[in-house]
């Protein structure tokens, strides 16, 4: 019986820059997209996979090697990567894009795939942690893209997340009507649901250290990638309007709706 | 009047001569199912299929027991000509490591141009999977489709938003997940469909199911209940907000949710969350008890039906959505509400 080796776990976390939540969406009048210049966050469950990520490292002492945050997006971006670095990440990638493009997340998940295989060694990746969707486009499909581009298991919609020696990884799924429990070995994706955990803030200390570490600034054509959007967008609306159908003053008169609505 | 006139004639005769170059759909769709039991969230994918006409099968994948199972049921649902099934254990709780790989080997080999499946958490996990597997776009969540194939409507930034966008050509294969609620369910009873067996050929997987903790409860499940009873910060305490709104929910057949300010003060676990970051939910009816309405609440019910608020703030945001509002104390109204409405079941 040999002893399992302690596996030495490298995570990497793929962050968006979007849209903060408390903003008032507004579409931009050319009808194509909505109005971006406003306020912009991390996408929350990125924060979540972030704190995730230094979690598992405080949790398992030496089992975490390294946590390195990625984004794809605008120069800006660069910020939501410091976050993540103040939060605890150890480096950061960023893949520039211009300000107004769009990466879909098919794009996405190639671009992470590459970054991936470029890793080598004892420094390869062999945990990506992300949030289960971006609450810009809502599509919720990056970790699962990249679980099948890579052919590594998956374990969705986290609510807990458990590492032990020898990379068995046992994850609590939120599925429709309560939990499921799937257990993984590491090289393995796991996306994050809003219960995973309560995101740390960063610490002014922290954000000043945060300065110092290093963030590698890639180009899309350096690693071979096309983000051209496959997808042609023919309009973004307004949702229709709600009309509010007015007050009552009893509840009898509220019972009486509910008849005429066929409700009761 | 003439000019309009004009207009619609051009406008259609585009997509017919589209219509007339391009082979029809081959559509199929994944019937999800849960221990010998169709998830019927499917059957509203199926009628979200429908409409591409062409061709239109059914696939169930699972352990041999729950495939026969709901086989019976299934080949009844109308408009589905073909069920095909895929059985090995390996396919139990439908993993997406084993799932996915099967229908990308299933969609090429059956000239299958497009697969939908419900917006559930089955098909969340295994439609993304199947798009990296096949190197494809995925098209989540949608809310409206056109006939030609390549044009969809979906919902973005929580549904503040909503676009419409064309696929392209090089998705050769469209993988559509679909909003349950934009959609009516197709009926099951006078469908014949035939029955084909295609090969299981289950991939290695490093991933195993070991166990689920289902909520055991009598009420509808939250994200796809029919009815949902909703409460807020007005309620003052975990133990009112069970007492207040428990009966209602159960009178009305109804599922229970909380606003974020309810979950976060402690009132209601946060699984119960409709909103931006929590659940998005597009009941029948939806009963908004104590809730202001803040924008990130609408976000996730404003699909509703029908929303009644109940609210003592006659200025709250919650009525400008409210189909019917009652301005009134919820201690008091809530038990009365209850009544009647058991008053009037009977």
């Amino acid at each position: 019986m040999r002893p399992t080796l302690p596996r030495l776990v490298n995570i990497l976390v793929p962050v968006k820059r979007s849209i903060d939540y408390a903003v008032k969406i507004r579409v931009a009048s050319d009808g194509k997209g909505v109005d971006t210049t406003v306020k912009h966050s991390m996408n929350p469950f990125d924060e979540i996979a972030v704190e995730e990520a230094i979690r598992q490292r405080e949790k398992n002492g030496k089992l975490v090697k390294s946590i390195t945050a990625l984004s794809i997006g605008p120069p800006k971006a660069v910020d939501t990567i410091r976050t993540a670095l103040a939060m605890g990440a150890d480096a950061g990638i960023h893949i520039t894009v211009p300000e107004s493009s769009v990466v879909e997340p098919i794009a996405v998940a190639n671009a992470i795939k590459k970054i991936i295989d470029r890793s080598e060694g004892e420094n390869k990746f062999d945990l990506v942690i992300l949030g289960k969707q971006a609450i810009d486009d809502d599509s919720g499909s990056t970790g699962g893209m990249l679980a099948g581009l890579l052919g590594w298991g998956q374990g969705t919609f986290a609510s807990k997340v458990a590492i032990a020696d020898g990379g068995k990884v046992e994850v609590t799924r939120e599925i429709d009507g309560g939990l499921e429990i799937v257990e993984g070995k590491l090289p393995l994706i796991v996306t994050t649901d809003l219960r995973l955990n309560e995101p740390r803030y960063a610490s002014l200390p922290n954000i000043m250290k945060a300065k110092k570490k290093k963030i590698e600034t890639l180009k899309p054509e350096d690693l071979g990638l096309d983000f051209t959007p496959r997808f042609e967008t023919i309009s973004v609306s307004e949702p229709a309007k709600r009309q509010g159908g007015g007050k009552v003053e009893s509840v009898d008169e509220l019972v009486a709706k509910l008849k005429d609505a066929g409700v009761l | 009047m003439f000019v309009r006139a004009a207009l619609r004639t051009s406008r259609l005769s585009a997509p017919l001569s589209s219509l007339a170059q391009r082979r029809l759909a081959s559509s199929l769709v994944y019937l999800e199912h849960k221990g010998g039991k169709l998830n019927d969230s499917s059957l509203n994918a199926v009628t979200a299929a429908k409409t591409l006409g062409g061709d239109l099968a059914g696939i169930v994948v699972g352990s041999k027991a729950d495939v026969d199972g709901v086989l019976d049921e299934v080949k009844k649902i109308d408009g589905l000509s073909k069920i095909y099934t895929a059985a090995s254990d390996a396919y139990s709780h439908q993993l997406a490591e084993t799932v996915a790989p099967l229908l990308a080997t299933v969609l090429p080999a059956k000239s299958i141009s497009h697969i939908f499946a419900a917006h559930t958490a089955v098909g969340k996990n295994v439609f993304p999977r199947l798009a990296g597997i096949l190197d494809s776009s995925m098209i989540a969540d949608i809310i409206a489709l056109e006939s030609s194939g390549d044009v969809f409507t979906r919902p973005i930034y929580a549904g503040n938003a909503i676009l419409k966008i064309k696929s392209s050509p090089k998705d050769a294969i469209k993988i559509v997940t679909v909003r349950t609620t934009a959609f009516d369910k197709a009926s099951v009873g006078s469908g014949s469909a035939s029955v084909e067996e295609v090969e299981a050929t289950p991939s290695e997987t490093t991933t195993k199911y070991v166990s689920e903790e289902l909520t055991v409860s009598s009420r509808p499940d939250l994200s796809s209940a029919p009815r949902v009873v909703s409460g807020g910060r007005a309620l003052k305490s975990q133990e009112n907000f069970e007492k207040v709104l428990d009966p209602l929910a159960d009178a009305l057949g109804a599922a229970v949710g909380a606003s974020r300010a309810a979950v976060d003060a402690g009132y209601a676990d946060n699984s119960l969350q409709v909103g931006q970051t929590g659940k998005v939910v597009a009941p029948e009816l939806y009963v908004a008890v104590g809730i202001s309405g803040a924008i990130q609440h609408l976000a996730g019910m404003k699909e509703s039906k029908m929303i009644v608020a109940i609210n003592k703030d006659p200025d709250a945001p919650i009525f400008q959505v409210a189909d019917v509002g009652l301005v009134a104390d919820l201690f008091e109204t809530v038990p009365e509400l209850v009544k009647k409405v058991e008053a009037a079941k009977a």
